[in-house]
């Protein structure tokens, strides 16, 4: 993953990098399966390496695929990404370890989930239970957010083709 | 210290802050949104990692007396997700209406346009 990222900043060919955009989503999705993720391992794969690639080429082929080699210096956002990034390692000093079973995320509500949700909602996957069932209105919210999102790209692309319209009218 | 320990995080702070470089520093829209997208991936890993419980399983109930990981974090980057791919197609469609009226979508030509303007 560090890897292609890193090639992702070296590269200038738009093509290449949507290409190693959905070959990180699919490491992603791999890595999520390693940490028992398995939903979240289906989703990033069909939606990441998917759905984001076909949307990126899509964009590609209407705004030409090279980029402009940039002149701009590039120092001060080196800089700010570096010492962001120090002050976050110096956070996760006090974090627990990976995988450690004491840890707080995993004291606090979890349990009680891992615990009835079966007897409750008698879906024997959890994450399906706690999705659609016991935050079944965070779930209509999200289909309102992509509902919306939709609506968006579907206004701002219809005006390209009014305008050219108009201009043909205009031609005519 | 034990292997990994710390590590997971460290790996997501660099992928998080390869995903801020790429953001601030290159003038192409696309590539801008490409560094948005790593961003977000250091997020989801950053929630996941969290939740494992080592010798733990995927959180699907089976039989016997099994240690399951964390279900929650899976259920929040699920939406995540889903959000953030509704993020990108907005995006990618702002970035075709700019090519559209600027005929560029090299940030650094678009504010030449603008001054020059």
């Amino acid at each position: 993953m560090v890897l292609t990222v890193l090639l992702i900043i070296r590269l200038h060919n738009l093509f290449a990098i949507v290409m190693l955009s959905g070959i990180f989503s699919l490491l992603a999705a791999t890595f999520f399966v390693v940490v028992d993720g398995v939903d979240v391992a289906f989703t990033e794969a069909a939606v990441g390496a998917g759905i984001s690639t076909v949307l990126m080429l899509g964009a590609l082929m209407l705004c030409g695929r090279t980029e402009k080699i940039p002149d701009r210096k590039t120092v001060l956002p080196l800089l700010v990404a570096v010492v962001t990034g120090a002050a976050l390692v110096y956070g996760t000093l006090d974090m627990p370890y990976y995988g450690d079973p004491e840890a707080p995320i995993h004291q606090h509500v979890a349990p009680r989930y891992i615990n009835d949700s079966l007897a409750e909602t008698s879906v024997p996957n959890m994450v399906t239970a706690v999705l659609a069932s016991y935050r079944g209105y965070d779930t209509l919210g999200e289909v309102a957010v992509i509902f919306t999102a939709g609506i968006g790209v579907l206004v701002l692309l219809s005006r390209i083709k009014l305008g050219r319209r108009k201009e043909d009218e205009d031609a005519a | 210290m034990e292997w990994p320990g710390l590590y997971n995080y460290w790996i997501v702070i660099f992928l998080m802050m390869a995903g801020l470089y790429i953001v601030m520093a290159r003038a192409n829209l696309i590539k801008k949104m490409v560094g948005l997208s790593i961003f977000q991936v250091s997020v989801f890993v950053f929630y996941l990692t969290m939740g494992k419980v080592s010798g733990g399983t995927a959180p699907i109930v089976i039989d016997g007396d099994p240690v399951y990981s964390n279900p929650l974090p899976h259920v929040l980057i699920l939406t995540a997700i889903v959000v953030g791919v509704a993020t990108l197609a907005l995006g990618l469609a702002l970035i075709v209406r700019i090519k559209e009226s600027y005929g560029t979508i090299e940030e650094d030509d678009i504010e030449k346009q603008e001054t020059d303007a």
